[in-house]
């Protein structure tokens, strides 16, 4: 059968029929390159900084602070290895947390293995940073922080306000990947007070392979690709002009719209984590249920494993996604869900619906029919269900 | 992830499943921090398996092998049961993903272990 329901909107969204007209006219068209001289390559330079002042509207920063980069990865990769290639004369030392996007932790363990010293901090059950722990690990080494605002597992809020003002307070620089909340929520960087802040186009309903640094006017950082001095020399490459003019018509149509989708989707994962909760025994929920993205719900069904249930609903046209260690291909499962203290098993067993715009009451009624018999033909299948 | 047609259908339709009361041998292999267990439970007449249940926790691949294993030997002589591959299980479903190789090893482990256990009650 195919996807008729899609639960997957943290992984990715469908672009926007309105951003793709946008994008159209700039493939063949409007070609040009926006760094030549005559006036087609004027009109296509017009475009990009038309999106930029789009994509600087949506987060309330200046326009000259948005840096274009091919993703959210790309994104926390020049936030952090920039900061610390700059800084290294002053000091060597990052703190980052237990549960941020792979794009954040490997670029950590990368700079750990060329001389600089990063503290994972831990999170509790809910998986929320404490400040006071932040404030305790830092030393006079630590140049840069750099903690998510929403987590893209269990949607777990930060709170980055209170967690950027201990590190200003020492005068350290501050980094969030803010990639499942900008679109979804107000995400305001003078509000916020953070130096530095990964966003990506394909989660707000733009293209694949877009995303965005903001960049603080005032902070320095040190660039990861040369070549003709694009993006004032911090990401040298010819623009991509459709994907640009995309992602930035995406960031308009987010910020006139979220409040309204909030308003339309809240109520449905609340509903479906009520009925889930009524109608299966033994379920978990992960995160916190209050300070969450509010089109996240994050949970574990006992005795049972992620991928098995991937399966049983994709095969009756849903698409959902798991921490368990077999949806990812690798040996352990969520490292997010292990921070906030669940059992391997727990893990294993844990689905993760993420909803979207395009979903509908009818969509949500269906897996709420649906998932219970999922659940029990696994269970029923499962030594630890049988044997308790 | 891809599976066979086979794989999904073993995955989805088994009836191979569920626990045999008065067994005559149990295998309980894996690890749930992996997240794969598996128990095997076989019932042995005039040197034959007679009946054979599984009861697994784990992924697609893992039901899959269960089952499918429980196939292969269901009314065969006890030690030509002993001899079942993993391999054997694997080409069965027409193949498993590369990565999932080490779920039919464990169907292999879990036969084998419930006719030990067989055995050692049997000496």
């Amino acid at each position: 059968m195919e996807t008729k329901y899609y639960f997957d909107y943290n992984a990715t969204t469908p672009t926007d029929p309105r951003v793709v007209e946008e994008m159209n006219k700039f493939f063949i068209e409007n070609f040009h390159n926006p760094s030549s001289f005559y006036r087609k390559a004027g009109e296509a330079n017009f475009a990009v900084q038309k999106a930029r002042e789009r994509l600087a509207e949506l987060i309330n920063a200046g326009s000259s602070e948005i840096i274009f980069t091919s993703g959210g990865t790309e994104s926390d990769n020049l936030a952090v290895q920039g900061t610390a290639y700059k800084l290294k004369e002053k000091g060597n030392h990052i703190i980052t947390s237990r549960i941020e996007h792979p794009a954040v932790l490997k670029t950590c363990k990368h700079l750990e293995k060329n001389g600089f010293q990063v503290t994972y901090l831990p999170v509790d059950r809910y998986g929320f940073v404490d400040p006071e722990d932040l404030k305790k690990n830092i030393t006079d080494a630590t140049i840069l922080v750099s903690i998510m605002h929403a987590n893209n597992e269990t949607g777990t809020l930060q709170p980055i306000k209170e967690l950027v003002k201990i590190a200003h307070h020492k005068g350290i620089y501050f980094h969030t990947d803010a990639v499942q909340s900008t679109g979804k929520i107000p995400v305001d960087v003078r509000d916020l007070d953070v130096d530095l802040l990964s966003f990506s186009s394909h989660k707000i309903y733009g293209p694949k392979g877009m995303g965005v640094l903001y960049k603080k006017k005032t902070i320095k950082i040190t660039p990861l690709l040369f070549g003709g001095g694009h993006e004032k020399g911090l990401r040298a490459g010819t623009e991509n002009v459709h994907g640009i003019v995309g992602m930035g018509k995406a960031a308009e149509i987010a910020r006139l719209e979220m409040a309204e989708e909030k308003k339309k989707l809240r109520p449905l994962r609340d509903r479906l984590q009520k009925e889930i909760l009524e109608k299966i025994p033994e379920v978990i929920i992960n995160g916190d249920t209050g300070k969450r993205l509010f089109n996240t719900l994050n949970l574990s069904v006992k005795y049972i494993e992620g991928e098995a249930m991937l399966a049983m609903l994709d095969q009756q046209g849903f698409a959902l996604s798991s921490g368990s260690a077999c949806s990812s291909g690798s040996l352990d499962p969520s490292h997010v869900l292990l921070a906030i203290g669940l059992k391997h098993e727990e893990a294993h067993g844990s689905l993760r619906i993420s909803l979207g715009k395009y979903n509908s009451r009818e969509d949500v009624e269906k897996l709420i029919e649906v998932l219970p018999a999922v659940v029990e033909r696994l269970r029923n299948v499962s030594p630890f269900w049988q044997n308790k | 992830m891809m599976y066979t047609k086979k794989v999904m259908e073993h995955f989805q339709n088994s009836q191979n499943y569920g626990k045999i009361e008065d067994a005559d041998g149990i295998g309980k292999v894996g690890n749930s921090r992996c997240g794969d267990v598996m128990w095997i439970y076989i019932k042995v007449k005039d040197g034959k398996i007679a009946d054979a249940k599984y009861e697994t926790f784990g992924c697609v691949a893992a039901i899959a092998t269960s089952s499918m294993a429980i196939d292969m030997i269901k009314g065969k002589p006890v030690d030509q049961a002993l001899s079942i591959t993993n391999k054997a299980v694997a080409e069965a479903l027409d193949g498993l993903p590369p990565e999932k190789m080490h779920c039919s090893v464990l169907a292999e482990e879990g036969i084998k272990s419930a006719i030990e256990d067989y055995q050692q009650k049997n000496k």
